[in-house]
């Protein structure tokens, strides 16, 4: 576990570098900005919506591991512990079903904890708690008792760090009733989410993206003010277009820009939906853009099997079937544990020029086989 | 302690007539534990159970009634049907679950404890001095978030008390069979906490105990483990055919019945008649009857309440651009449960 702290550290906050692929958003998915727009990144956003929802509500507090003295294993509690102390940014023993479960308990009685999992592969330590007394407990209490808890921490796929450490967990935790399931992708998202979250009244689960924290992007004042807030429960529509939709979320959002930048260069107009929360989905606006370009893609790093991809086609197959012009395209990681070698890794993971040649496929575009790795 | 026996004595009736369903499982015997502890409570204070919780949430104050009407999945159960026997919860008497899974409710009620701590030094409560009770069995403390919530309970020095009732059997696990020291009390110091053990078959030494720790908690002195050795009466549950118990062990624990040695020390003490207990018997009796036959009568939850309780608010689903929750039903269930 420490292994990766270190890492983190020596990377000097751009853990990027090491995966070799810089993700920029595309710039006309900013186009309603003024061009002095300023720039934050996602590790900023976070720790800004975290300071300024503990310096709103005294019952906020931050839970986790090296989250207080070490200012958290990727620095996004930063500066907290100076500003609230240590009783409201506590430092635990490594035992993420002990803090997980005091979380939930002192959530019973309406403190609003913040539980930070150093990477949320460690929530399966906790998922008992996550599951069985977070999520359920509002419902078997008839109401009585609701859960207002955030439990957030890096998600899905970092770099070079193999199968263990490398898992999406958005399809697994969307698949239970009584959880709110969010995915940040841009600096807007992981500010606007993360205040919703905490305010939330009930469980929320935010997968962040260690490959994202470094990343830049631009926001408006809105976005900066303290009263900012992104609805849970809505997609973002980052990119507009005819012919074939791509819906995603987290890194892959940035991923799905690209594919539409050079889709656009060959005369195929792509939009890409960020879906920001993966429960409740937002089956509305997806099922409308299908309308409207009668092609689907769908992208995310997790497993195929039951994914959130499978989740949306079927989402699509009952609503909008008829508006179908082809087989719905489904992008997700390669049906095997995380392998650590670098080549074998890139394959595992969906990548740009995957999107673009599923989408070509969607718009009935010849397309050349996939080169050997 | 009685109402506690006959309790449970009327699920087993009602289980075997059909009137309640899944796994029930009893508390028979263990009463002086439940009775021990919880009546010195205040209402604030905040009491986590495990599956074998009817009888906590009755000595919390949950009317039997409630518990019963829960039982029976009744729209008039303490949970209105929706948590079952292994969920009791009752906000307003600060019983905060039934927790099914081995281990599951320590973290939780540490939690609980955390928040009272919390509230007195963050949010300057100066009066909040709750303290949480944690009730859990012997097969429990050789799982780790029993030793994960004794060292951050002792840490923080939380006002929590951790109450083991060892029955000697996790099922058809022996308690000298499954553990390498079977002295669990001894734990507590391990963790820089006292570690008590106690005759969970006496009442009166178990209070004597209990107010000592519950005090203790409550002067923020820290967590306290308590061993009450007790004994189960019934099978684990009302399925389990109990067969690797022996009759004897069964036999001398019987002999040592909670309710039993109470009477007898009162009359020999002169604290009651055998006529004044009689009355008890006959009263407590009564508020049994009548609790099975106000779940008898009341309705089955409705059908609209099935989707009811998902979040805080029944139909919410997040906070809207106008900053207030979106009241919008996803439609999950459409094509799948009709509602």
């Amino acid at each position: 576990m420490f292994g990766i702290v270190r890492q983190k550290i020596s990377a000097g906050g751009s853990p990027l570098l090491a995966f070799g692929q810089r993700i920029r958003p595309a710039v006309s998915a900013w186009r309603g900005y003024s061009s002095a727009a300023k720039e934050i990144t996602v590790r900023e956003a976070l720790n800004t919506a975290l300071d300024e929802e503990m310096s709103a509500d005294p019952k906020v507090f931050l839970m986790g591991e090296e989250v207080g003295e070490y200012q958290g294993a990727y620095k996004i509690s930063k500066g907290l512990l100076d500003k609230y102390g240590p009783e409201r940014v506590l430092d635990t023993p490594i035992t993420e079903a002990g803090f997980t479960g005091i979380g939930v308990g002192a959530a019973y009685h309406g403190l609003k904890p913040v539980i930070e999992f150093m990477t949320f592969n460690f929530s399966m330590q906790a998922i008992d708690h996550i599951i069985n007394s977070a999520a359920k407990s509002n419902y078997m209490s008839s109401g009585q008792i609701s859960v207002p808890i955030v439990f957030r921490g890096p998600n899905g796929a970092a770099a070079g760090v193999g199968a263990q450490h490398s898992h999406c967990y958005a399809s697994w935790y969307a698949s239970c009733p009584g959880l709110k399931v969010l995915a940040p992708y841009s600096s807007e998202d992981a500010r606007g989410l993360l205040k919703a979250a905490i305010r939330d009244p009930d469980p929320v689960v935010f997968l962040e993206n260690e490959l994202l924290y470094g990343e830049t992007f631009p926001v408006s004042a809105e976005v900066l003010d303290s009263s900012f807030c992104v609805p849970i429960g809505k997609a973002k529509i980052e990119r507009e277009g005819k012919d074939v939709t791509i819906t995603a979320f987290s890194k892959m959002v940035g991923y799905a820009l690209k594919a539409a930048e050079i889709l656009a260069k060959e005369g195929i107009s792509a939009e890409v939906i960020n879906l920001r929360s993966i429960r409740p989905l937002d089956r509305d606006t997806i099922n409308a853009s299908v309308r409207k370009t009668n092609r689907l893609v769908t992208v995310e790093e997790g497993f195929p099997q039951h994914g959130v991809g499978a989740e949306i086609c079927a989402s699509v197959v009952e609503e909008s079937f008829g508006y179908l012009d082809a087989p719905v395209e489904r992008i997700a990681g390669a049906d095997v544990p995380m392998p650590y070698a670098a080549n074998l890794e890139r394959l595992a993971v969906p990548q740009v020029e995957d999107i673009v040649r599923a989408a070509k496929r969607a718009c009935y575009r010849s397309v050349p086989m996939a080169a050997a790795a | 302690m009685i109402l506690g026996r006959s309790f449970e004595d009327m699920c087993a009736q009602m289980y075997y007539r059909g009137k309640m369903f899944g796994f029930v499982h009893l508390y028979n015997g263990q009463e002086a534990v439940s009775t021990g502890f919880i009546k010195l409570l205040k209402r604030e204070d905040s009491v986590v159970s495990t599956y074998r919780d009817h009888v906590h949430a009755l000595s919390k104050g949950v009317p039997a009634r409630a518990v019963m009407s829960e039982l029976f999945g009744k729209t008039t159960g303490c949970c209105r049907g929706q948590g079952g026997s292994m969920h009791m919860f009752s906000k307003e008497h600060n019983l905060i679950g039934g927790f099914a899974f081995i281990g599951e409710g320590i973290p939780v009620a540490t939690g609980a404890a955390f928040s009272s701590k919390y509230r007195r030094e963050v949010l300057k409560e100066a009066d909040c001095d709750h303290v949480t009770l944690a009730f859990f069995g012997d097969g429990t403390c050789n799982n780790g978030q029993f030793f994960e919530c004794l060292n951050m309970a002792a840490l923080w020095k939380l006002p929590i008390v951790f109450v083991v009732e060892n029955n000697l059997w996790a099922i058809g696990m022996s308690h000298v069979r499954a553990t390498s020291d079977p002295e669990i009390w001894k734990k507590g110091p391990a963790f820089g906490m006292p570690g008590v053990h106690v005759d969970g078959m006496d009442v009166l030494k178990v209070r004597e105990v209990a107010k000592e720790a519950i005090g203790r908690a409550r002067r923020g002195e820290g967590p306290t483990l308590v061993e009450c050795e007790t004994y189960r009466f019934r099978g684990h549950s009302l399925a389990d055919p109990d067969e690797l118990r022996d009759p004897a062990e069964k036999a001398r624990y019987a002999a040592r019945d909670p309710i039993t040695a109470l009477k007898k020390y009162m009359i020999e003490n002169s604290l009651a008649s055998e006529a004044e207990l009689k009355a008890i018997e006959k009263k407590i009796d009564e508020v049994v009857e009548e609790a099975v036959e106000f779940a008898d009568e009341s309705p089955h939850p409705s059908r609209s309440q099935l989707l009811e309780n998902v979040f805080a608010d029944p139909k919410g689903f997040g906070i809207g651009p106008d900053g207030r929750y979106r009241c919008e039903d996803p439609k999950f269930t459409e094509g799948t449960a009709r509602v």
